[in-house]
């Protein structure tokens, strides 16, 4: 995207703050690796790539649309319903993305199954649209589902091709380790598959962001 | 901002029509394609049980190889008589509600294949329960009723990593060859056999090391459902 200058606005389109709403979640406010959420579905759809770019791809569009959706309405949302209202869109955003992968990439959605049920209650979701679509213009609220789908898939997909390379030795369903090397030996480890490495490998994903990035250290 | 009673009644009462409505449309629209997918899962599954990959093809042309490979299809009766003989109708018969009835009114569906080399094989579904939900598949059979041709289970909900094998090629692959009667006729069926089974045994084959309970549910579920074409065997051995 860098169509910056295509939409004569007052404030551009692609402003430095828009940007940072994009950039921030992929790094210093990461759903997953620091502000802990979504963790669930992180171990739950991490086995292969391909689930877990689909799944990625599914938060996304739900955390864009829904963020936009609410924040168009923000002013009308009688604040005493409002987490009703915001459940409500978020599930009828799911239940329309599932239909569609049932729809379109049926292979996929058996693998995801439950999963993109439970988008409903990533807690990604429901954080964005309290925190900032409710009270932000739609415009940047888009964005900002978009970056915070981006910052959780990216982990999610970071973690998939740590765990099918090591668990299968394939990386988006192509084998990659020669054939040699399983002749002579090597064999691929199947704790890689199971959720608990799932958890260990998000961890080490925390370990070194932590150390790489020095806004994130506590004392 | 604080708002009327009124005003929020009115805002869900319009809210949850909006979205009804909106999810009806993309239902209805959508429902045609799902369906498709989920009728050319079965033609691979069909397929697959007599050893006919259909993974490199293309959905559309999964079709072509089912109408290709698939000669015929009948349902028969507890008793072995023929009860339905029109390929959509048998196609369409719903294993899952099919064992809900009572035996003797249970439609049994079977599949023939032509084969490339020329053999007839027989496809019989197959449904049962494993650990945590049901489990299913196809078995094939040769003309003479007794040897394997090929298998294919999958399952809803079972163990991943340990029940959850049962679709995959090492577990189906053994059953190639084996056979469902002892050499004075009676009905064996295939053992999962825990531990390993012996290599020159042809009645068993291996089990699942901590899928246990999914591999005897699948045991079961080969052996009650083939239990039902009894009579049929009979009838076709005879004839």
């Amino acid at each position: 995207m860098s169509d910056s200058n295509t939409k004569a606005e007052k404030e551009p389109m692609f402003s430095a703050k828009v940007l940072k709403l994009l950039k921030n979640p992929l790094n210093l406010e990461n759903p997953i690796t620091v502000q802990v959420l979504g963790i669930c579905s992180a171990l739950a759809v991490t086995v292969q790539m391909k689930p877990a770019i689909v799944m990625a791809l599914s938060v996304t569009i739900v955390t864009a649309f829904s963020n936009l959706i609410i924040s168009s309405l923000r002013n009308t949302i009688p604040s005493r319903i409002r987490i009703i209202v915001q459940l409500v869109v978020v599930a009828a955003l799911v239940i329309i993305v599932d239909q569609l992968l049932k729809a379109y990439v049926y292979d996929v959605s058996k693998k995801l199954s439950v999963f993109v049920g439970l988008i409903i209650t990533n807690c990604i979701l429901m954080g964005r649209l309290e925190a900032y679509a409710m009270g932000n213009k739609p415009w940047p609220s888009f964005v900002d589902g978009i970056g915070n789908g981006l910052g959780y898939g990216l982990i999610l997909v970071l973690v998939a091709f740590f765990r099918e390379l090591l668990g299968s030795g394939k990386i988006y369903g192509m084998k990659v380790i020669p054939q040699a090397l399983y002749d002579s030996g090597y064999m691929d480890n199947g704790l890689m598959i199971l959720p608990p490495m799932a958890l260990i490998t998000i961890g080490i994903i925390i370990w070194v962001q932590r150390s790489k990035t020095t806004e994130l250290q506590e004392d | 901002m604080e708002h009327s009673n009124k005003y929020i009644f009115i805002y869900s009462v319009i809210m949850v029509v909006v979205v009804a409505v909106s999810l009806t449309i993309v239902a209805v629209q959508l429902k045609p394609a799902q369906e498709d997918n989920i009728r050319i899962e079965k033609m691979q599954n069909i397929l697959a049980s007599v050893n006919i990959s259909t993974a490199e093809v293309q959905k559309k042309q999964v079709i072509d190889v089912y109408n290709k490979y698939i000669v015929s299809a009948e349902a028969v009766n507890i008793k072995g008589d023929v009860v339905e003989s029109d390929q959509a109708k048998v196609f369409a018969i719903d294993m899952g509600s099919e064992i809900k009835k009572p035996i003797e009114d249970q439609r049994l569906p079977l599949f023939k294949a032509t084969l490339d080399n020329g053999d007839i094989a027989l496809i019989i579904p197959l449904r049962g329960k494993g650990l945590w939900g049901p489990v299913w598949g196809y078995i094939s059979l040769k003309t003479d009723y007794n040897t394997v041709v090929g298998t294919i289970f999958d399952h809803k909900a079972e163990t991943p990593g340990l029940g959850a094998e049962i679709n995959q090629d090492w577990f189906t692959a053994p059953f190639k060859g084996k056979t469902l009667f002892s050499e004075n006729g009676t009905f064996t069926s295939i053992q999962i056999v825990k531990g390993g089974a012996a290599d020159d045994d042809p009645h068993g084959v291996d089990a699942i090391s901590g899928g246990t309970i999914t591999s005897k549910g699948v045991e079961k579920m080969i052996y009650d459902n083939l239990l039902s074409y009894q009579e049929y065997f009979k009838k076709m051995n005879n004839q």
